[in-house]
């Protein structure tokens, strides 16, 4: 409800940026205007709540809320005009440094970062379960962490994923849970109806799952972006439908369960002779499937960012980022626009039918439910967020926008805040759907806009993301 | 033959919801070239806020008369659902003009993830039945085997108003300075804006316009189904593009057309094949259409410029 107080601020703000001074009477009025619309918006959808009792509907009314969030805008636009005529002002002042404006001198921030930040990164990630471990002082007090470790790996698995279709190739999929579900539904049904080990199952299903990413792409690739994206989500809802409604294969709604489970190497992790803790001489827990499915994601997740690095080299990598920018200039160069769109379409669906196929062993149970257009949003959230193509961004966005409504529902003092019962999970998809506007708005870039060019002649020079523009192919 | 009657109207009644929705997409796509993603959860939206002013017009001011009702739901439904259009397009479409091809549709796509989240965690995530508005039917004649072809009176409000509205807005659009205005936009928006016509208020307008005839879908919607919940945008925002589509994306009768088709093709084939895979009918459709035929029946093709 903030965002209208935010982004109104584009017209007032200019002016009082030619006067160079904060106008306050003129601050106060638009505020004022800005908090009137924001009541108007809230009749009668936030004012009045609609309850159930018996067959009937009644009215609770919540004035005190609108009264609330009114204020909240009221106060943020103002915020916001102060801000704006500040910086204004700040920026009317000759700068000391304007002249000296180097792109090439220094490595830039991103790079910086990314020196240190990438080893961090990946330290971390290979240690976090015996961190966890360490800091939560046995392995069953670890299980919840290790599997938020889990779910944040698969997205961001999910997430490199739909960066080579989205990120680099500059196509917008808004079915990529498609894939995900054929890859989950392979292995379900090729372990149950055939017994096939999951090691068998996980290549199968990531060609099974390339494979529906070809036949779904070839024909809709002459389409251009928005096309492209309305019809890859009528194919993921297809997908979803059928997996509902053809019950005789995949059980209908009720779904596939008792899909076995992983093994390591051949060996169960179950209690008894044979297995894995008396192979090893360990004592048998429960954990240790955890921690060998959280190093499985990890290592499936490393694979697919270690092969989008290697193929942007490649001269396939290099026709998708240039097919991003302008598909005219491409097809006028001889690049097979048709050939480079369906490897780029076939090699993110076979990532999101490891991913797929990851998921079903790890819940041991598929329903089409889980494969709504809902999950699509949110890799694609994560995408957008993370700055469509940047490799690093994408897995930081996933640990905020998966992990961060889990640490939020940790905190007590939230609930003390808001009362009890408030769970942050049910304002997580707001929340995204605020921020896909607000970084489209602000940095449609993504959150790291830098962009580390593909390849390099003699030097590495630092390219900001404002000097590439994207196409309109 | 009386079952292909029955279908008939139910599917001419569907298709009037579907076509004042696709009027939506296809006036704000002709102007801008963006595919209002979050056009269906407007819509849904809409019906939310004609339920909760049924309610309160109903059981507080005690207005017995439901035809009086329904006319003031309807105004005020139309009001603030044009309010919230407009409020989408100044927050998150104008910003982005001028930004690359893809951004406003994830924009779009953010409005819809927030649109129906934001009802949800406002009005809680259970289906809203309403009490029954209009239950009388007209019987228009007995079949031999006593299946009778029946037209409610919800079929002729629904159809009614949908026609009315139409033909205000097609005098709108064709006759007035405003749908000069538009037209001219339609046509070359910086051309127009030389000419002295103010661009962002024309496009604002557009989005006004599409968000008040969403918001007379939302309200027959309710009076035909009587329950609506949060996520009932999706499908027919679907459905209504793939008629707008249908029809030929930027042609505004043709957005009528397609709806009527889509809304006939639903009912035929749920009565006729199997109802679960109705949706996949409709999006079959849609990609169908976009990958065969993708100026539509009345539409323009489509010339790419450099």
């Amino acid at each position: 409800m903030n965002a209208p107080a935010i982004t109104t601020a584009a017209n007032t703000g200019k002016t009082s940026a030619a006067e160079g001074h904060f106008d306050l009477a003129a601050a106060l009025k638009d505020a004022a205007k800005t908090a009137l619309i924001t009541l108007g918006l809230s009749i009668p959808i936030l004012s009045y709540k609609t309850n159930q009792s018996g067959a009937d509907l009644f009215l609770n009314p919540r004035w005190g809320l609108v009264a609330i969030i009114c204020a909240i805008v009221f106060g943020l636009r103002l915020v916001l005009h102060a801000f704006t005529a500040t910086r204004a002002y700040r920026k009317s002042l000759p700068s000391p440094h304007q002249a000296t404006e180097a792109v090439h001198a220094e490595p830039s921030a991103y790079q910086k970062a990314s020196r240190f930040g990438i080893p961090f990164f990946l330290g971390i990630a290979l240690t976090f379960p015996i961190l966890i471990y360490l800091i939560q002082g046995g392995l069953n007090e670890s299980r919840y962490w290790v599997d938020l470790g889990i779910l944040i790996l698969t997205y961001v698995m999910l997430g490199w994923g739909l960066n080579i279709v989205v990120g680099l190739a500059g196509l917008l999929d808004l079915g990529y849970v498609a894939f995900y579900a054929v890859g989950a539904y392979s292995y379900a049904l090729l372990s149950t109806t055939f017994g096939l080990s999951f090691w068998i199952c996980l290549p199968l299903a990531g060609i099974l799952a390339a494979l529906w990413g070809m036949i779904l792409g070839f024909p809709v690739l002459r389409l251009r972006g928005d096309y492209l994206a309305i019809v890859t989500l009528a194919f993921g809802e297809i997908v979803r439908l059928v997996l509902i409604n053809w019950t005789d294969l995949t059980n209908g709604g009720a779904g596939i369960s008792s899909i076995p489970r992983a093994t390591f190497f051949g060996l169960p992790f179950t209690a008894g002779e044979g297995g894995f803790a008396s192979t090893f001489g360990l004592e048998f827990n429960g954990m240790h499937r955890m921690i060998f499915l959280y190093y499985l994601i990890l290592a499936l997740a490393l694979l697919t960012n270690f092969v989008t690095m290697r193929l942007r080299k490649l001269p396939v990598g290099r026709a998708w980022e240039a097919l991003r920018e302008d598909e005219i200039a491409c097809r006028s160069l001889g690049i097979n626009t048709t050939n480079t769109k369906l490897t780029a379409f076939a090699i993110g669906a076979m990532f999101g039918g490891f991913a797929g196929s990851f998921f079903a062993v790890r819940q041991g149970f598929v329903s089409p439910e889980s494969f709504n257009f809902l999950e699509s949003a949110i890799i694609l959230a994560i995408v957008v967020m993370g700055g469509m193509g940047s490799q690093i961004g994408v897995a930081i966005a996933a640990i905020v926008l998966v992990g961060g409504p889990e640490i939020l529902r940790n905190l007590n003092f939230l609930q003390s805040v808001f009362g009890t019962g408030f769970d942050p999970n049910e304002y997580r998809l707001l929340l995204f759907g605020i921020g896909m506007v607000a970084m489209m708005v602000w940095r449609p870039r993504g959150l790291i806009s830098e962009r580390e060019p593909s390849v390099i002649l003699k030097e590495r020079k630092a390219i900001s993301g404002s000097l590439v523009k994207e196409g309109h192919g | 033959m009386e079952i292909f009657v029955q279908q008939l109207i139910n599917g001419l009644t569907l298709g009037s919801i579907y076509g004042l929705i696709a009027i939506g997409y296809t006036m704000v796509f002709g102007i801008i070239g963006m595919v209002n993603f979050a056009h269906g959860d407007v819509f849904m939206l809409s019906a939310f806020i004609a339920l909760i002013f049924f309610l309160i017009l109903t059981t507080w001011l005690g207005i017995s008369s439901i035809v009086l009702a329904l006319f003031i739901v309807l105004i005020i439904a139309m009001i603030l659902t044009s309010l919230w259009g407009w409020a989408i397009e100044r927050i998150a479409y104008r910003p982005l003009r001028g930004s690359f091809r893809l951004a406003p549709l994830i924009s779009a796509i953010g409005v819809s993830i927030f649109l129906s989240n934001f009802v949800q965690v406002a009005q809680g995530a259970r289906n809203k039945p309403t009490p029954p508005m209009v239950g009388d039917v007209i019987v228009l004649f007995q079949g031999a085997s006593g299946y009778n072809v029946a037209l409610s009176y919800k079929q002729i409000i629904i159809m009614v108003v949908t026609a009315v509205l139409l033909t205000v807005f097609w005098y709108l659009v064709q006759k007035t300075s405003l749908g000069r205005a538009q037209r001219a936009c339609e046509q070359d928006r910086k051309m127009a804006a030389l000419l002295g016509i103010n661009v962002d208020r024309t496009i604002s307008l557009t989005f006004v316009i599409g968000a008040a005839l969403a918001a007379v879908a939302g309200t027959m919607y309710l009076l035909y189904y009587g329950v609506v919940s949060f996520n009932d945008g999706f499908v027919p925002g679907v459905k209504a593009f793939t008629a707008a589509v249908l029809g030929g994306i930027g042609s505004l009768p043709g957005a009528v057309i397609g709806g009527l088709i889509i809304g006939l093709i639903e009912t035929f084939w749920s009565a006729y094949f199997s109802i679960e895979y109705k949706d996949v009918a409709a999006f079959s459709i849609l990609a169908i259409v976009l990958i065969f035929m993708p100026s539509g029946i009345l539409g323009r093709p489509e010339v790419e410029k450099v």
